[in-house]
């Protein structure tokens, strides 16, 4: 069997989950420094998706194609130290204040520039914008038919594909010719920890940039073993209309942005004293709140 | 002048909450921008679908009706609504921030090359000065909904393409008929003109519609656990208080997300907005997108061990203490002033 060849589309994010005090500026805007960058939780549920298909499938492959900053290579290091087998840095300034529009423009054109794929995999949603867009819309960009809220991928065979979708109210499973876009819930299983192996196997996988910075002592590994290289294209590397990159090609602009701030409606502080908590709830049932 | 577009959902046969609530706000803005509503309904045996969608303002509905089109697969639907937008040229375009709207909003965006806004909290009418293009927008839709966590609320715009879309979640908008007798025209779609054979090539197999045992949208008391809640058998007491006082037990997303309770009961921007009497929040912090989803609640009980948590700002009664501590007293007081 030959396996098939699976792209997992994956995002570093900010973990918005653990937004400290200092996460905004004095000036309102948002001070990325001071939150953590993560593997997108869902992007890791769709990684998962793509293992247990390695694992059924021998001779599956599975690439990590991420766009972001330099420093994005480290959720591909992630993906190999948890299975996959390469990745592909998507880079430049040119993408910059890309909207979901820009960017799955400039997915789709890598992977056009990859060429042959059966599955590709993402997230449902990234955490720092919760659109759930870049799927459908690299679909589209495709031309691929698309199955999002994909909570288990069930079965291949023949070219079909057979999934189970978990919808707000309730669950479907449909059947899908290859290739095709899937895109993976947080219900689905969480994804499998990193493998010790695996983690010294790749943990000097760079990317070009990267590898400027290396030490001497490492820099014959990069030609004597071909899996440390992490591939990092720019807009020279793939066919792009400048026009539909970042800020230009992205249709929604963002007009304003308001910190929040709370102004206090003047609630009645009480304390957890028998006393208070017994006048609280005489006076939710007086005035009829309660009861 | 173009219109504004609402995608009708189509469940069983009848038009989705979410999609009233959009030809509500949808009705506001066509009136507003002196232009036509018009609907889309897609899906099969629509026959007489009419009378439900007319009511609330609509000028024009379209209707798709077709066996292979129920239940929804996202193929078919897009290619209807794609090429019904370049026949149209609708000015804004609202769908549900459904599992249905956001598999085909993204979609159709993509195809038309428009701007779409997901999870919008509020939908106005403005105008927008671009001074480096000394160009001036008049009339553009302003999608507005928190973002990055919560820390912000933006504004967004599409200056140049159309349609403007926006999704919105249910319960955001608020559903009311403009006129019962309110008169349409209907335009019936040729389907084999809007849609190909490989529009088709998803099967579906197997469906099962899992009504949710929860209501927490139409309840009147909601007793909601956050964080810092702390554990899921630490839920069980925002369970009892909600059954001593007939309401229902609701959830912020960092409680859902910890497993503590179902997604169905999570409120917020990515939840359900629930408009209740009475809203007791624990171990709820309070960011942004858990207030868009309860902050017309009519009185708020905050407890939180933190003095200084957002929701405090909200909250008609703060109590500063542990929601363990808390929650018998209330119980064993309400039990006794109501004996």
């Amino acid at each position: 069997m030959k396996g098939y060849k699976i792209i997992v589309l994956a995002k570093q994010v900010p973990d918005t989950r653990n937004v400290g005090k200092d996460a905004m500026k004095a000036d309102g805007t948002v001070n990325r420094a001071a939150l953590p960058a993560i593997f997108n939780p869902e992007d890791l549920n769709a990684l998962e998706q793509g293992l247990r298909i390695k694992e059924n499938f021998p001779g599956t492959t599975i690439t990590i194609l991420t766009m972001g900053p330099g420093r994005a290579a480290e959720i591909i290091r992630e993906g190999m130290f948890r299975g996959a087998d390469d990745g592909i840095l998507l880079t430049d300034r040119a993408f910059a204040g890309s909207d979901t529009l820009a960017t799955s423009y400039a997915l789709g054109q890598a992977l056009k520039k990859i060429g042959s794929y059966d599955i590709i995999i993402a997230g449902r949603q990234a955490i720092d914008g919760d659109t759930a867009q870049v799927g459908p819309q690299v679909a589209e960009k495709l031309g691929l038919p698309q199955i999002t809220y994909v909570e288990e991928i069930q079965s291949i065979s023949k070219g079909m594909i057979t999934v189970k979708r978990r919808l707000e109210h309730g669950v479907e499973v449909v059947k899908c010719p290859l290739p095709l876009v899937v895109t993976v819930n947080s219900s689905a299983p969480d994804c499998r920890a990193r493998n010790a192996k695996l983690i010294m196997k790749y943990k000097h996988a760079k990317t070009i940039s990267e590898m400027q910075d290396a030490n001497d002592d490492y820099l014959h590994l990069y030609n004597d073993r071909p899996y440390l290289n992490i591939k990092e294209w720019t807009v020279q590397d793939i066919e792009v209309n400048p026009i539909e990159l970042g800020l230009a090609g992205s249709p929604t602009k963002v007009k304003k942005v308001e910190n929040v701030v709370l102004q206090s409606k003047g609630a009645k502080v009480i304390t957890a004293s028998d006393e208070d908590m017994d006048q609280l709830m005489r006076e939710l049932i007086e005035n009829h709140t309660i009861g | 002048m173009n219109s504004v577009f609402v995608y009708c959902e189509i469940e069983d046969g009848q038009v989705a909450e979410v999609s009233l609530e959009l030809l509500t706000k949808g009705r506001s803005l066509a009136t507003e921008l002196n232009c036509k509503l018009e609907a889309i309904a897609i899906g099969y045996k629509l026959d007489g679908i009419e009378k439900d969608i007319f009511p609330y303002g609509v000028d024009v509905l379209h209707i798709a009706d077709d066996k292979r089109l129920a239940p929804y697969t996202t193929l078919p639907h897009n290619s209807i609504v794609v090429k019904l937008f370049q026949e149209e040229k609708p000015q804004i375009a609202l769908m549900g921030a459904s599992s249905i709207g956001r598999d085909l909003g993204p979609r159709v965006s993509s195809a038309l090359h428009s701007g779409l806004t997901a999870d919008c909290t509020s939908l106005v009418i403005g105008d927008h000065e671009d001074k480096k293009a000394d160009k001036v927008y008049e009339n553009l839709l302003y999608q507005i909904r928190p973002a990055f966590g919560g820390n912000i609320i933006a504004t967004i715009i599409n200056p140049d393409c159309r349609p403007q879309m926006a999704t919105v979640r249910e319960g955001v908008m608020k559903k009311a008929i403009l006129d019962p007798k309110y008169k349409g025209i209907i335009n019936k779609l040729d389907i084999s003109r809007y849609t190909n054979d490989i529009d088709f090539v998803v099967e579906l197999i197997e469906r099962h519609i899992e009504k949710s045992k929860v209501n927490i949208k139409g309840a009147q008391i909601i007793v909601a656990g956050g964080y810092g809640v702390g554990s899921k058998e630490n839920f069980d007491l925002l369970f009892e208080l909600a059954e001593v006082l007939g309401g229902e037990v609701g959830a912020s997303r960092a409680a859902v997300d910890s497993g503590y309770v179902g997604h169905d009961r999570q409120i917020g921007q990515t939840g359900t907005t629930v408009r209740p009497k009475l809203y007791i929040a624990c171990g709820i912090s309070g960011q942004i997108q858990h207030r868009a989803g309860m902050e017309e609640s009519a009185q708020i009980i905050a407890i939180n061990t933190d003095p200084e948590a957002p929701i405090n700002s909200i909250a008609d009664y703060v109590i500063t203490g542990d929601v363990s501590v808390i929650l018998p007293k209330m119980i064993k007081f309400y039990k006794a002033n109501t004996k």
